[in-house]
């Protein structure tokens, strides 16, 4: 990676703490223009905190962050809750807070799989039309960088894949970067350019390939991820070969997550 | 061009001798009034906002004391107290108290120090009343500019911020990452309220103001399909509600303001047949 380019959006050594708990320590890391990241980690390892983190939503206790001045952030939110008292359509909601033209929004809703349903009320959606909704919303804006939080968690198998080669394309007709959340791990390897291992710390990062053969990488989500149903372990025995890290948590986190 | 300006003058004509009319001052108050509680009272219900009304509105009570002490203009007690009031009230729940309880210490304690703080003074015990249940009759002619003053300041504000409160309404985290400050949006809406409760003080009074802010827009809300048109239907609702409850209150001798509420009250009923339906 050459270092003079400017990056969309870097973190410089952030800790975050809610009350006396450190949710993320140290976490350095920068987005390039046009490159796919992934943070892939298990529940409760921090990744929503970092991505809610790099928008400004959550305060970093120490060390900075930094966006591009005048950033244009297409974010994905993982759930949207708009209160059942607020009539809104899905047309209107694709206005806020930018409005667009009717033609924009059609466009966009047709792209992410939701054509003509402009007129639904957005508390009648289902999980994954809503997240369908979401990304429409993210790409009126012309983002600079998409960010997304778990975005296919609502989708079923083809919606899923179809959402990928979206990204895939949106980012090659604009050259928007994507950082995105996901523990969805094949998907994943197959669509990044990077990926960051996430738990309290960056475990590990690197291209997909790279990251794979990692022991931290198999620490965290074992080996057996090719069967149908990978029940993953994660102990924190793992070796840090970079440095002077101590994590000692006191806690022992066992996860048994079936991966469909 | 003449004819024009024959045609004008002629509405002027009319219009100003028409002001010396108490029920045509008092039913403009309500019109007037309902240009701001509509798209505000939309904000309160979408935002679950409905106690904090409440809470500004009785605070204005003590505002309303401490003018009479001190010999200033009522309006600018009620709108030093109410805003304070409402900055208070946002500070301590963006730290974290729990609102229902912050607001409930604050609200009382608010109404109840007015009404000690008016028993120093022994000549305006009987106002009191006034503020607390308003006097839509005996609106002047410098209250009827006042409350338009101030609706249509509310408005404006909520105009020119429109886009970046329903954002933020929508959710606070696409607000933050739209660039939008989700607190100042809140602030934003504050401050209104705050001015909405100082000029409808004198009309609906300070124990009706919430209902004047909530019942209209929950009126409106099984009709609408988007929020502009929720907004505009509980102004619509709440103007004839106002002109409603003054037929009322002529026709029947009640006291104008509750009968205001009254008339709110039977269309949200209605409203909510209809959705049923």
């Amino acid at each position: 990676m050459s270092l003079p380019t400017p990056s969309l959006i870097a973190a410089d050594h952030i800790c975050i703490r809610f009350g006396a708990d450190e949710v993320l320590h140290d976490i350095s890391l920068t987005v390039q223009p046009g490159e796919i990241v992934t943070i892939l980690g298990p529940n409760g390892s921090g990744k929503s905190t970092l991505l809610r983190a790099l928008l400004g939503i959550v305060p970093a206790a120490e060390g900075r962050i930094t966006r591009q001045p005048g950033l244009r952030i297409g974010y994905v939110p993982q759930k949207l809750t708009i209160d059942r008292t607020m009539p809104i359509t899905v047309r209107r909601f694709l206005s806020l807070p930018s409005r667009v033209t009717d033609a924009q929004a059609e466009e966009a809703l047709a792209r992410t799989g939701m054509a003509g349903q402009g007129a639904e009320q957005m508390t009648t959606l289902s999980g994954g039309q809503l997240q369908r909704v979401l990304l429409a919303r993210a790409l009126l804006g012309r983002p600079q960088i998409l960010m997304l939080d778990e975005p296919t968690s609502g989708l079923d198998q083809p919606g899923e894949a179809a959402f990928y080669r979206l990204i895939e394309e949106v980012r090659h007709e604009t050259c928007a970067a994507v950082l995105m959340i996901s523990h969805d791990l094949h998907v994943v390897m197959a669509a990044s350019d990077r990926v960051i291992c996430l738990n309290g710390h960056i475990c590990c990062e690197g291209t997909p390939r790279v990251v794979s053969t990692a022991p931290e990488y198999r620490a965290l989500f074992g080996l057996g991820t090719q069967g149908a149903l990978a029940l993953y372990r994660h102990e924190h025995d793992h070796a840090h070969e970079d440095g002077p890290h101590h994590h000692h948590h006191g806690h022992d986190h066992s996860h048994d997550h079936p991966h469909a | 061009m003449g004819r024009t300006t024959i045609t004008t003058g002629t509405t002027t004509a009319m219009i100003i001798p028409m002001l010396d009319d108490f029920l045509v001052r008092a039913g403009l108050a309500a019109v007037g009034l309902s240009l701001a509680t509509g798209p505000l009272g939309s904000f309160v219900i979408w935002r679950r906002m409905a106690y904090f009304g409440d809470a500004t509105a009785h605070a204005a009570v003590l505002g309303v004391a401490l003018a009479l002490a001190t010999d200033l203009p009522i309006g600018l007690g009620t709108l030093t107290v109410a805003l304070a009031m409402a900055v208070t009230v946002a500070g301590l729940s963006a730290r974290g108290w729990a609102m229902d309880t912050t607001l409930g210490v604050l609200a009382h304690s608010a109404l109840a120090f007015g009404l000690v703080a008016v028993s120093f003074f022994p000549n305006v015990r009987t106002d009191l009343s006034a503020y607390l249940f308003g006097d839509i009759l005996a609106v002047s002619r410098g209250d009827l500019a006042l409350v338009w003053l101030g609706a249509l300041a509310v408005l404006a504000l909520l105009a020119w911020r429109w886009q970046r409160l329903l954002t933020a309404t929508v959710s606070e985290d696409l607000a933050h990452a739209a660039g939008i400050r989700p607190d100042r949006e809140r602030l934003v809406l504050v401050i209104a309220l705050a001015l909405v409760v100082a000029v409808a003080l004198k009309i609906v009074g300070a124990l009706l103001i919430a209902a004047m802010l909530i019942i209209p827009a929950a009126a409106a809300r099984s009709f609408a399909r988007t929020p502009e048109a929720m907004a505009a239907l509980a102004i619509v609702i709440g103007a004839a509600s106002g002109l409603g409850g003054l037929a009322l209150s002529l026709w029947q001798d009640t006291p104008t303001g509750p009968s205001i509420i009254v008339v709110a009250a039977g269309l949200f009923a209605l409203a909510s047949l209809r959705q049923q339906n």
